[in-house]
């Protein structure tokens, strides 16, 4: 299976998946922290992945998306944004509509 | 270092007619661009188009950019608000 394959299983096998730079109790970079409050603040149940744990993936997902930061929301298997569209999504209330939707 | 200078005119080399304010400290910027070429994308396609302007100095050159874009409709109803 090719990292490209891999990344369409990830985020088609999880409702609601962020790609971050270390883990949702240890953010490594400020951006990555702050989707991971958003999504808590929506109360969110999500997978992560952290992609400083896997080159490869930390690139292929940026290819995956044609985006070229990390974090990246996925949810229902569709590409959200980063984490500037996460917030102003929150502040509109459309990321908690999304998020309730996946979760129905 | 990149200043906000940099960011600017890269910007606006690859989004003619955009307006673009940055403000940074040479590691994290902030950026707000209007363009016309917004106009029917969604925040996504607009955030990627800024990105494909920036192109391989995402990959190098800037660390930490974050930005909010508007269509100049958008930004007229901002500036009512």
């Amino acid at each position: 299976m090719t990292i490209q394959d891999q990344i369409k299983q990830t985020v088609e096998q999880n409702d609601v998946v962020l790609f971050m730079k270390g883990t949702p109790d240890f953010p490594q970079c400020g951006f990555s922290g702050r989707a991971v409050q958003v999504l808590k603040a929506c109360g969110a149940h999500f997978a992560s992945v952290d992609v400083l744990a896997d080159p490869q993936i930390r690139e292929g997902v940026k290819q995956y998306s044609n985006w070229p930061t990390v974090p990246q929301l996925y949810i229902g298997g569709e590409f959200v944004g980063g984490s500037d569209i996460m917030m102003e999504l929150y502040q509109n209330g459309e990321l908690q509509k999304k998020l309730g939707e996946a979760a129905a | 270092m990149v200043t906000s200078e940099d960011i600017k005119t890269w910007i606006e080399v690859g989004l003619p007619g955009a307006q673009v304010e940055i403000d940074g400290d040479g590691h994290h910027f902030n950026a707000v661009i209007v363009s016309a070429d917004f106009s029917g994308k969604n925040r996504v396609q607009q955030h990627q188009l800024v990105y494909q302007a920036l192109g391989d100095k995402m990959k190098a050159e800037i660390h930490a950019l974050s930005m909010r874009t508007f269509t100049p409709e958008e930004w007229a109803a901002q500036q009512r608000a």
